[in-house]
């Protein structure tokens, strides 16, 4: 048998900035005493209570680059009817004290150690944690190849956008695709459609020279784009997947 | 406890729910997916059952010798990891203990077992979790084939436990000595995996 494990213990964070990143998306900085850091790619769980007992969880990404600071980002979209994301747009204030625990999760991450190019594709909210492996990139000033490909709805929807030009624009770059899957504006350069085989080989998401692949959005964004990734030939093993919850489209 | 300040939980389920609700969980009509990768199709002419004692073949099924095993009917709860649960959900599939029986399997060999699937993904499971009614191995939800995303042709169903030790597509299943961890179990979760005890990561009460 192995030797015992401590838990993952639930901590009192606090909440220290938010900021809106569209009109319904923000993003919540919290201080974690204790907090023993995170790779790119993590999420914590969150848990809120009320006075007679009554307990709430969800899963959040961490957005903020992956190390050992004291501070994490989240990132929520507010889902229709929401209890939890909800809560967490309407009612949380700087100041608040929420219970989350983490780092979780072993599988969907990155550190910059890891020497293959990346490919990375976002649906929706599903940029938040491919966001902290860019981030987490950035700062090891990675030369390794990546690209990303990002499906918003529309260009209001865009999460992060200033901060991702910034990104691609840093030498070594990662190479940024947006695609608007409902009426881009006038001038837009991207792409206009959902994300399909053939917008996945024109943006050169082909699997030569065995990269990473990171899918992260709403579930049914996410079958559809692994499945396409599979058939192009990368290797199952190779795509790392995260499912986010259900949407009533196929794609963001 | 650690209130927090504003929640009141309105949108909470009623206590009918709630009594059925592990700790941390909430009810979902949707029926979602999670999987560490993509999905995998494989035709039902090119799967195969094995049962193995270690590395040792017991038992073996086609498709067309598994379909021809008794078949159970299962309506029961489901609890995911990442916080959802969904009730009354229905399978039909080939019990464990039928399994065993249909190679011979009297008294099972070791206490451990591993299933193995499609795809590379492992999950550890105690031959107790397995036995007396407890798990099947299922081909139909809501009377229909299973879904490849849902993890058909052929999923290991063990409702009791957190449902990423319901493997999908799995292909074997092998006694074990030692209660190695499997693919999401050496990743930070926890070996057994009962939402009643909350057994969601390493390290989480046994
Ligand atoms: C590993 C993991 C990481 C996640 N990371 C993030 C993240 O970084 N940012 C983020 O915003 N969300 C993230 N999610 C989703 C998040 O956990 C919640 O599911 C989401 O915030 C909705 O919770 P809620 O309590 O507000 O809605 P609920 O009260 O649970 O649901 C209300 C209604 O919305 C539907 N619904 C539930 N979830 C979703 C969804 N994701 N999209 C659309 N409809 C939904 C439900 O079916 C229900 O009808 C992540 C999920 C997982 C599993």
């Amino acid at each position: 048998m192995n030797a015992p494990v401590a838990s993952i213990p639930w901590l009192v964070a606090t909440v220290v900035a938010i900021r809106s990143e569209t009109a319904s998306v923000k993003t919540m900085t919290f201080d974690v005493p204790c907090w023993p850091g995170h790779l790119a790619g993590q999420h914590v769980d969150l848990r809120l209570t009320a006075e007679d007992g009554y307990v709430a969880q969800r899963s959040y990404s961490i957005a903020s680059a992956g190390g050992l600071g004291s501070r994490i980002d989240l990132t929520v979209d507010l889902v229709a009817d929401g209890e939890v994301s909800g809560f967490l747009h309407e009612e949380l204030t700087v100041g608040d004290r929420i219970e989350l625990r983490g780092p979780i999760g072993g599988y969907f991450v990155w550190s910059p150690r890891q020497d293959n190019g990346l490919l990375l594709v976002a649906g929706g909210a599903g940029i938040v944690p491919l966001m902290s492996i860019l981030r987490t990139r950035a700062s090891a000033k990675s030369k390794r190849p990546a690209r990303l490909l990002y499906s918003s709805r529309n260009a209001d929807r865009i999460i992060y956008g200033d901060e991702l030009d910034a990104l691609a624009a840093l030498p070594n770059g990662v190479v940024l695709t947006h695609t608007i899957t409902r009426g881009a504006p006038p001038g837009w350069r991207g792409e206009r459609s959902r994300i399909g085989r053939v917008m996945l080989t024109r943006r050169e998401f082909m699997p030569a020279d065995d990269p990473d692949v990171f899918v992260c959005g709403p579930t049914a964004f996410v079958e559809t784009v692994a499945g396409h990734l599979v058939a192009m030939g990368h290797a199952a093993s190779k795509v790392r997947t995260e499912r986010f919850g259900p949407t009533g489209e196929q794609q963001e | 406890m650690h209130v927090t300040r504003g929640f009141k939980g309105e949108r909470r389920p009623g206590m009918a729910d709630r009594a059925r609700l592990p700790p941390g969980q909430f009810l979902t009509p949707e029926f979602p997916v999670l999987t560490a990768g993509p999905t995998i199709h494989t035709p039902v002419d090119h799967w195969k059952l094995a049962l193995q004692n270690g590395g040792s073949l017991i038992a073996t099924w086609t498709w067309d010798q598994f379909e021809a095993l008794p078949q159970t009917e299962l309506q029961t709860d489901i609890h995911c990891v990442t916080k959802w649960s969904k009730f009354d959900t229905r399978w039909r599939g080939v019990t464990i203990d039928d399994i065993f029986r249909a190679a011979a399997v009297e008294v099972p060999p070791t206490s451990y077992l591993m299933a193995y699937c499609d795809g590379g993904y492992t999950t550890n499971l105690l031959v107790s979790d397995l036995i007396k009614g407890r798990a099947m191995i299922a081909t139909r939800f809501d009377d229909l084939p299973l879904l490849p995303s849902h993890g058909g042709p052929a999923r290991l169903l063990v409702p009791h436990l957190y449902f990423w030790k319901s493997a999908k597509w799995v292909r074997r299943l092998a006694f074990r000595n030692e209660d190695d961890p499997g693919f999401w179990e050496s990743r930070g979760y926890h070996r057994r995996g009962d939402p009643w005890r909350e057994q969601r990561y390493d390290g989480d009460p046994e």
